[in-house]
C-alpha cells in the first residue's frame, strides 16, 4: 500500500483571520501534484498547516497520514511519519554544521534517537558515522553542493540558489513519502530552477510523492506532475491534468478571478 | 546530540556527596584573626606569608562589598568555613589518595582523563590539594607543576618574586579574602623556550556544606615558552551557600603563550567571586577561555595587561543562566603598550527566570599607539521571564586606536523551531541545537573531552527547558 496524504475539507486560519476555506486534496507515494495559485490564495499556509506551525490553526476538516489524523502532532511527529516540507524561506541556524545537522534529522526521523547511546557501543557509532558520510557524499553530488558546505552552518551565509539546493539535500537524506515544495522556484534564475527541478524529479518515483507549492508554471517545465489543482482565495478551484497548467500560463490568473467572480455571481 | 537519557545518567555525576569524609582540621565557621593565624600555623610558613594574610585580612575586614554588580546581601560570611583539610599529606599516585575522595574524583573521570590526554594533574578537596603529578618529561625540562603551598615551601624565591604581583590583596574585597584565607591551587613555572604541547589540568571540588574555597593560581610562562592550563570546578547542591572565591594571576614574559580554559559547573547555591588577571609581556599571547555554568552568583571578569610591544590578549567568556541564577561575567583589557592587540566575545544564554550580565572594559592608556581591539557580546533569552544586560566601559586614550563593540539580544524565534522539528527533531533538541550552535564559537576552542563534556552539561541545562 502507497503512503498517502490526504486533505479533508481544511478550514485553517491566523489569528483569527480565515485563510483556508475547505481544502481537498489527496496525494499518494509515486504521484506528483502541483498546486498552483495567486499570491495571497492560501498555499503556504496550505504547506506550513501539513508540517504543522503553530501559528496556523486548523479550525475544522482534517489532515490524515495514511487514513490516521496528524493535527494536533507536532512538526516533529509529521516528520517521523514521512512528511518534509522544503521551505520557501530556510532559517539560518548559526553554529551548527549542516553535516551535523543533517545527522541528527536523519537519527530522530528514522527513530535512531530514541536509544540509548551506551547500548550501541563506539564501534557501532563508527560505523554508522562512516555510512552516514558515504550517503551525504553521494546525495551532495546529485544536488551539486560542493563537500565543503556540510562544515558550514545550516544556512548561514548561503545564495538564495544554494539554500534551495540546501533543502534538496535535506529531503534526499531524509527520504520523506510525501515531500511539500513551499515555492522552491522562488528567487532562482531559470537555471537554478531547471537543476533543483532535475534532481526532484530523479528522486520522484514509487517511494516518494511531491506537492509542489508555486505561482509560476516555469518549474513544472522540469518537474512533470500528474495532477494540477488550482487554488483561489483558499479553496482549490479546479484541478486537472498537466494541460490545466498551460492553460493558467495562457490565460494567468485573471482568468480564475473572472471565473471565481462569474459563479459568484 | 546525546539523548536525553545520558543526560540523566550524567546529573547525577556532580550531585553527590561524601557522608564519610574524615576530616584531618576542620575549622568553626566565621573569619578571625585567629583562623587565618591558625591557617598559616598549620601550613607551617614563613613569617613574610603569615604577614601577608594578616595585612590582607585588615584590608578585607575594612573594604565595603562591591556596589555593583550582583546581589551579596545574602551571602554570610559568618556562616563559611575557611578552612577544612581530608588529609595531611599530597598524593602522586591516585593509589595514596583516601578511598572516599578517589572515589569522588574517579567519579567526576578526573583519573581517566590524566591516562588519556593530560601532561599534569592536580586535584583540590575543599582547601588542600590531595593529588599532584606531572608527566616525566616536562618535569624533566625544568616545568614546575605543584600546588601552591608546596611551591611556597620548595621554590621560596621565585614564588616570591611573583607572588601577589599581578593581583595585589588592595584589589577588591574578595581578593583580599582570598590573599587572608588563601590555601591550595597550582603553580606553574615554565622555564624559557619549553612548549608544554598537552594541557594541564586542575580539579576543583567542594564536597561540605558551608565551605569556603579560596584556592590561589599562579602561572608563570617565561620568554617564548607556551602553556594550557585547564580547571574544572564542582560541589554537590546543598540547601545552603558555598563560597568560591579564587585569585588567578598570570605572567606570560615575551613571547609566551599562555591559554587558560575554565569550565566552571557549581551547584546553585554557591557564590562565585573569582578575580583573574594576566600581565602580558612584549609579542606574548594570552588567552582566557571562561565557561560559567552554575552558581548562584558568579562576578568573575578575566583581565589582560598588555604591557609590551605587539602583545595580544583574547577573552572568550561564556555563561549559561537557569532559575535563580545571576552570572555577572565580562572581561577587561588594559593596552598600555603600543600595537597591542586584544578581542573579547562573550556570549551568554539566560532561561528560567535566569540573569546574565556583560560587564566589560576596554582601555588604552595614552600613548599606546595602532592598538586594535574588538569587544563582541552576544545574548540570548530563552523566556520572556530571563534578563540580559550589557555593560561595556570603554576608555580610549590614543586618535589612531582601532576598536569595535558590537552587541546583540537574541530570541529563539517560533520559525526557528518549527525549521528544526520540522526535520525530526523534539522541541527539547531544537532548543538545545540552537543554544549549542550559539556557544559553538566557545565550544571548538575546548579539547575535544572538554567539548563534549560541556555540550552534556548544557543539554543538561536544557533539559525540563519545555515545558
Amino acid at each position: 500500500m502507497p503512503k498517502t496524504l490526504e486533505i479533508k475539507d481544511l478550514h485553517v486560519s491566523i489569528e483569527s483571520k480565515q485563510i483556508l476555506k475547505g481544502v481537498n486534496l489527496k496525494v499518494a507515494q509515486g504521484e506528483i501534484h502541483a498546486v498552483m495559485g495567486p499570491n495571497g490564495s492560501g498555499k503556504s499556509t496550505l504547506a506550513n498547516t501539513l508540517m504543522g506551525h503553530p501559528k496556523y490553526k486548523v479550525d475544522s476538516g482534517d489532515i490524515l497520514v495514511n487514513g490516521e489524523s496528524i493535527v494536533g502532532l507536532p512538526p516533529d511527529q509529521r516528520a517521523k511519519k514521512g512528511l518534509f516540507l522544503a521551505f520557501q524561506y530556510p532559517l539560518e541556524i548559526s553554529g551548527v554544521p549542516l553535516a551535523q545537522f543533517l545527522r541528527s534529522a536523519y537519527r530522530s526521523v528514522k527513530g535512531e534517537g530514541q536509544q540509548k547511546t551506551e547500548t550501541k557501543g563506539v564501534g557501532g557509532e563508527m560505523i554508522s558515522a562512516l555510512a552516514f558520510k558515504k550517503k551525504l557524499e553521494e546525495k551532495l553530488k546529485e544536488v551539486d553542493l560542493d563537500p565543503s558546505f556540510t562544515k558550514r552552518y545550516l544556512n548561514e551565509g548561503f545564495s538564495g540558489g544554494e539554500k534551495k539546493r540546501a533543502e534538496i539535500l535535506q529531503m534526499a537524506i531524509l527520504q520523506p513519502a510525501i515531500a511539500i515544495m513551499d515555492e522552491t522556484d522562488s528567487g532562482l534564475d531559470i537555471d537554478a530552477v531547471r537543476r533543483v527541478a532535475e534532481v526532484v524529479s530523479r528522486m520522484a518515483g514509487p517511494e516518494m510523492g511531491v506537492l509542489i507549492i508555486t505561482h509560476y508554471q516555469r518549474i513544472l517545465d522540469y518537474i512533470k506532475p500528474q495532477f494540477v489543482h488550482i487554488m483561489v482565495d483558499g479553496r482549490i478551484f479546479q484541478s486537472g491534468g498537466p494541460e490545466l497548467a498551460r492553460v493558467l500560463e495562457e490565460k494567468g490568473y485573471e482568468w480564475t478571478e473572472q471565473q471565481t467572480t462569474s459563479t459568484a455571481n | 546530540m546525546a539523548t536525553k537519557q545520558t543526560l540523566d545518567i550524567d546529573y547525577t555525576k556532580y550531585n553527590f556527596r561524601d557522608a564519610d569524609t574524615s576530616y584531618e582540621y576542620k575549622f568553626d565557621k566565621g573569619l578571625t584573626r585567629e583562623v587565618v593565624e591558625h591557617i598559616s600555623r598549620i601550613k607551617k610558613e614563613p613569617d613574610w606569608m603569615l604577614q601577608f594574610r594578616l595585612r590582607s585580612y585588615e584590608h578585607f575586614t575594612k573594604r565595603p562589598l562591591p556596589a555593583w554588580g550582583g546581589n551579596l546581601n545574602t551571602l554570610k560570611f559568618d556562616d563559611m568555613l575557611y578552612y577544612a583539610s581530608p588529609t595531611e599529606k599530597k598524593s602522586r599516585s591516585w593509589d595514596d589518595v583516601p578511598e572516599y575522595i578517589k572515589q569522588t574524583f574517579d567519579k567526576l573521570g578526573i583519573p581517566e582523563a590524566e591516562k588519556k590526554f593530560l601532561g599534569g594533574v592536580g586535584a583540590q578537596y575543599e582547601s588542600e590539594v590531595v593529588y599532584h603529578s606531572l608527566r616525566d618529561d616536562l618535569a624533566k625540562k625544568g616545568v614546575i607543576f605543584t600546588d601552591t603551598d608546596t611551591a611556597l615551601r620548595e621554590y621560596p624565591e621565585l614564588f616570591k618574586k611573583y607572588f601577589s604581583t599581578v593581583i595585589p590583596p588592595e584589589d577588591n574585597k574578595f581578593a583580599a579574602l582570598n590573599s587572608a584565607v588563601w590555601s591550595g591551587g597550582s603553580f606553574i613555572y615554565i622555564p624559557e623556550g619549553v612548549s608544554v604541547d598537552v594541557p594541564l589540568q586542575a580539579y576543583f571540588r567542594i564536597n561540605i556544606q558551608n565551605m569556603g574555597q579560596f584556592e590561589r593560581t599562579l602561572i608563570i610562562a617565561d620568554k617564548n615558552s607556551r602553556i594550557h592550563y585547564i580547571e574544572g570546578c564542582t560541589a554537590p547542591i546543598y540547601s545552603t551557600d558555598s563560597l568560591h572565591s579564587a585569585v588567578v594571576e598570570i605572567i606570560a614574559k615575551p613571547g609566551a603563550h599562555v591559554r587558560y580554559t575554565t569550565i566552571q559547573n557549581w551547584s546553585n547555591d554557591v557564590y562565585n567571586l573569582v578575580t583573574k588577571r594576566a600581565y602580558a609581556y612584549a609579542n606574548a599571547t594570552v588567552e582566557w577561555v571562561d565557561g560559567n555554568l552554575g552558581s548562584k552568583l558568579t562576578m568573575k571578569y578575566p583581565s589582560i595587561y598588555l604591557l609590551g610591544q605587539g602583545a595580544k590578549g583574547e577573552i572568550l567568556s561564556v555563561a549559561f543562566a537557569g532559575k535563580g541564577q545571576h552570572q555577572d561575567a565580562g572581561g577587561k583589557v588594559v593596552h598600555l603598550a603600543p600595537y597591542t592587540t586584544s578581542r573579547i566575545t562573550s556570549k551568554s544564554v539566560s532561561k528560567d527566570g535566569g540573569r546574565t550580565t556583560y560587564r566589560g572594559l576596554l582601555h588604552v592608556a595614552k600613548g599606546a599607539k595602532g592598538v586594535k581591539s574588538s569587544v563582541r557580546c552576544d545574548a540570548l533569552l530563552l523566556d520572556e521571564y530571563s534578563r540580559t544586560d550589557t555593560y561595556p566601559y570603554n576608555e580610549i586614550n590614543e586618535d589612531d586606536a582601532t576598536t569595535s563593540h558590537e552587541a546583540t539580544v537574541g530570541k529563539i524565534g517560533e520559525d526557528q523551531l518549527f525549521y528544526l522539528m520540522s526535520r525530526g527533531l523534539s522541541e527539547q533538541d531544537a532548543l538545545s541545537m540552537i543554544v549549542m550552535g550559539f556557544m559553538e564559537p566557545f565550544i571548538k576552542e575546548l579539547p575535544m573531552e572538554y567539548a563534549i563534556e560541556l555540550n552534556r552539561l548544557i543539554q543538561l541545562e536544557m533539559a525540563g527547558s519545555v515545558g
